[in-house]
Order: structure tokens, then sequence, then C-alpha cells
């Protein structure tokens, strides 16, 4: 082992970066092929019962099929309204408690025991209360999905506000800008700002998550198109939806990044 | 000459102690100082004396334990004093002219004034061509000079400088301080100017005045009349620069028995 490496590593000439990225591309795309070649085989040989695991060739007939009868679109759009909502609201408010501990020792000292006790509740914890208090609702959807994005934000912002330069913070009071609110925008927020997107990038994801364990108790959108198709043994339904949340996640991703790129331009 | 004479700063008996951690640590005492309008004064000493907490002070980012410090500006100045740190400390997210127009937010002066501004501010320190680059973009000497032009901005009465060319190279460093004599010369400000290089401060100043001490005080205060420009290549005062080089080393070794 140790002989072929150190014989072929000064065999391959260093690679120009064009071409480097050609052949990673190249790469992931042999990767996603061979899986799929993998999974495929599966059912095939008789390795995997076909109604427990669905082999990738009967997917896009499902997929058209679900499209076709409006339930694709009728999920979907109902899932984007949870997620976009639960997103919203858990993100400002996670951001604004994050400021705000992080600004203040008193408000960070207040919160510090009540922070402890609540964090550790996993989301999906609060269904019974989701349910008591929205009811089978939207309502109850978003509130679980904000809740699970409200601590990734909170404690990202809050870190990410702490961990600003004193440095930085006295320019600007040597230049006059004393008040908090001066300091917000003019030091804190732009300085905090990358570590507040790396907490919302996760919290892009983490959304998803709970949007499945939302819905899953009967509110409708994907996890519950998910569920029906699972109690009828659809598998391919199932496959149909895991992938739509992978492709909703990864376009979803890819803007967020982008943006994240333009606003941390800045960064060297 | 009357009107020359007359004081932008006046520190009387100026103390200050630290409490860190339940240990006392007074770091000046009793430090008398008047800064007559359009002066450059260094202000020497070794590390540790007291001299960027005297900076600090008079600009606010610290508070004294007692005496008095009366800056009086000229009518309608809005901004007395401004702040050069010793790391530019340029904010990193705000292009280069952005990070000069920083001091003139407030004021109510439209985005497009405060950057017309800065713009020209960059023009005296002349990187007027870096405007619309980031900071990470620039070398040590271009950041300082943009936080020079940062602290320029605002149009003060005086610019503090906190040992501002002490993290560059001698080159550099050299450069700058010919930059600083011009726009001194240019602008008519008054220069406070801290540093631990003496030769620094003979090059620069016309008043050099010396801290030494634990508590620091002025244990010395020397004019400084050789012509400009001057000469780099040897001292002009030579007897001056041992005489305060006696003065800090004197404080140093034997503690207490300055002047």
């Amino acid at each position: 082992m140790t002989d072929t490496t150190l014989s072929s590593a000064p065999a391959a000439p260093p690679a120009r970066p064009a071409l480097d990225g050609l052949r990673r591309v190249g790469l992931a795309a042999a990767g996603l092929a061979l899986f799929i070649l993998v999974w495929e085989a599966l059912p095939r040989l008789g390795l995997f019962n076909p109604m427990l695991l669905p082999a990738p060739s009967v997917i896009p007939a499902a997929f058209w099929a679900e499209l076709q009868s409006g339930a694709w679109a009728a999920a979907v759009s109902a899932s984007l309204g949870h997620y976009t909502i639960g997103l919203a609201v858990g993100s400002v408010l996670g951001l604004l408690g994050g400021i705000a501990t992080g600004m203040s020792r008193l408000a960070e000292d207040m919160t510090s025991w009540v922070v402890r006790v609540l964090r550790p509740i996993p989301g999906l914890a609060w269904v019974p209360f989701a349910i008591i208090w929205f009811g089978v609702s939207p309502s109850a959807a978003v509130f679980i999905i904000a809740i699970g994005v409200f601590w990734i934000v909170f404690f990202a912002a809050h870190g990410a506000i702490r961990g600003v330069d004193r440095d930085l913070i006295e320019v600007a009071d040597a230049f006059g800008f004393r008040s908090g609110h001066e300091r917000l925008f003019k030091i804190l927020l732009p300085a905090a700002m990358p570590g507040i997107l790396v907490g919302l990038r996760t919290a892009l994801g983490q959304a998803w998550m709970a949007v499945v364990a939302a819905e899953i108790f009967g509110v409708p959108g994907l996890g519950q198109r998910m569920i029906q198709a699972s109690s009828l043994l659809a598998t391919e339904l199932v496959v149909v939806y895991m992938l739509t949340m992978a492709a909703l996640y990864g376009l979803l991703d890819t803007v967020f990044v982008a943006v994240q790129g333009w606003v941390l331009r800045w960064k060297a | 000459m009357g009107a020359a004479m007359e004081s932008v700063i006046d520190i009387e008996g100026l103390s200050l102690t630290f409490t860190r951690d339940g240990q006392r640590n007074e770091v000046l005492r009793g430090l008398d100082l008047s800064v007559p309008r359009g002066a450059f004064i260094a202000i020497v000493g070794s590390s540790g004396v007291g001299k960027s907490t005297l900076l600090r002070v008079l600009i606010g980012l610290a508070t004294a334990s007692s005496g008095t410090v009366k800056i009086t500006p000229r009518p309608g100045q809005r901004q007395p004093l401004a702040l050069v740190f010793q790391d530019s400390r340029l904010l990193p997210w705000r292009s280069v002219v952005d990070n000069v127009a920083f001091g003139l937010e407030g004021g109510g002066l439209s985005r497009a004034e405060r950057r017309a501004k800065a713009r020209e501010a960059l023009e005296i320190v002349g990187l007027s061509h870096l405007a619309d680059r980031w900071p990470h973009q620039l070398s040590g000497g271009q950041r300082q000079r943009v936080s020079l032009a940062r602290a320029l901005a605002v149009e003060p009465e005086v610019l503090l400088m906190d040992e501002p060319f002490s993290a560059l190279d001698a080159i550099t460093r050299e450069g700058l301080q010919d930059e600083l004599v011009r726009i001194w010369q240019l602008t008519g400000k008054t220069v406070l100017f801290v540093t631990h290089d003496i030769e620094e401060a003979t090059y620069l100043a016309d008043r050099v005045v010396v801290l030494a001490g634990s508590p620091g005080r002025v244990v010395a205060d020397q004019i400084l009349d050789a012509p400009r420009p001057r000469r780099r290549s040897q001292s002009q005062e030579p007897d001056l620069v041992a005489g305060i080089r006696q003065h800090i080393s004197g404080e140093t070794m034997v503690d207490g028995t300055g002047i």
C-alpha cells in the first residue's frame, strides 16, 4: 500500500486549476452514477424487496403521476409556506434574543438559566403543546419549525456579537458613536455578520427536518404526504418527496451561499 | 504671536489609576501639559509609562481619576480631536472611502457629501486611487494612511497619534513620517504624537515631552527649533537625544530619581 502511494505520487503531474475543477466535477458525477447504479441493482437482483426499496427507474413515473394529480404542487406549496414563515419567525426572534443577550450582561445573566432549561427540549417534544395551542393547523407546524430555528440563530447571533473585537468598538467610541444603537449598527452587526450568516445557513437546513416532523402529525404538506404514502407502502412516492426536499434545500442553500458571498464580499 | 500661543488642550494634575482583578495600578500622577494650537508635540517614554493612556483620556476612551482636561476647540468645531490608533483598526466590511467617511456619519451630511469629504482626505494622504478597495487588499503602510485620512476627514483641531508607525517597516515608516510633516504643515493641525522612538520624536516634533516613572509623569519638556526640512542622516541635536535618553533610562533604572 505504502509502496504504491509513494511511487504514484511523483508520477501525477500537478493539475492545473481548470482541469482540477473539471476532474472534481467528473468524479462527483461518477460517484452519483455509481450510487444510482447500485441502488437500481439491489431490488432488480432480488437482494431487496422492491416494495421496500423502489428502484430509481420507477421514480420518474411516480413523480409524474403525483405532479399530474396536483398533489405534489399542493404539498410543496403548503410546506414551503410553513418553512418560510417558521424560518422567518424563528430567525427574527433568535436574532433579537441573541443580539440582546450578546450586548447586555444583564440580559444574558437574567436569561441564562431559562435558556438552560428550554434549550435541551427538542422541537418534536413541543408537538403536544403545538396541537393544544394551535390545533392541527399550519400555525402548529410553523411553531415547531420556528422553535428549532430560534435556538440555532439565537446562539449564533449571541456568540458572534459577543465575539466582536473590542478594538473595533473603541473605534466607534473614539469617533463619538457611543449609543447602543450606533454601536449595534455601525460595528456589532456588520462585524458579527459572518457568524450570524453561518447560523442562518445551519437553520436553513435544520428547518427542513422540522418541516417533516411538524407535518407528520397531520398538517398538510410534504411530511404528511410522505406518511400517507408510507402507510400505503407507496415507497416510490416517499422517495419522490425525499428528493423533492433535497432539491428544494439544495436550491435554497445555493441561493443563500450566493447572497452570503455578496454580503461578505469584503472578506479576504 | 498671541493667537499662536493660545492653547487648545490644557491638562492639569491628571492622575489615573486602574483597578484590575483587585490590583490597583497607578498609571499617571499629577500630569500637567498645555498644548498650543498648531504645535507638533511628541510624547516620548518607554512602554507602560502611560503615554497611550494619556491619549485615551483625551479622546474619552479612559476616564481620569482626578485632574482636569480642558479642550478649547474653535467655534463650530464638531469633533475637536481625532485619534489614529497604533494598529490601523479599519472596519474590514467597509471600503476604503467608507472607512474614511466613518467619523462624518450622524453629522447631517448626505452619503454623497460624506464620500466627497472622504475623497478629499484620501487625496491628502495620496490614496485617492485606492478609494474603492477593501482594507484587506491594502499594505500595512496604506492601511495606516487610510487611518490617518479617517482622522483628518472629521477636520479635527488636534490629531492624536498613538505610535502610529511603530508596526511598519523602516522604509515605510520614514515615508509616512515625511508625509505626516507635510500634512501637518499643509493643514496647520495640532499634533500630539506618542512614540517610544526618540529619533522619531526629534525628527518630527517641535517640542518633545518625556514621560517616565511609574506612575508616569513629565520628566522633561524640550523645545526643538531645528529648521525644516530636517535631515535624517544624523540627528541634528545629538545632545538633546542623549539627554532624553538619560531622562528615560534614569527613571527606569533608578526608580523615582528623575528631575
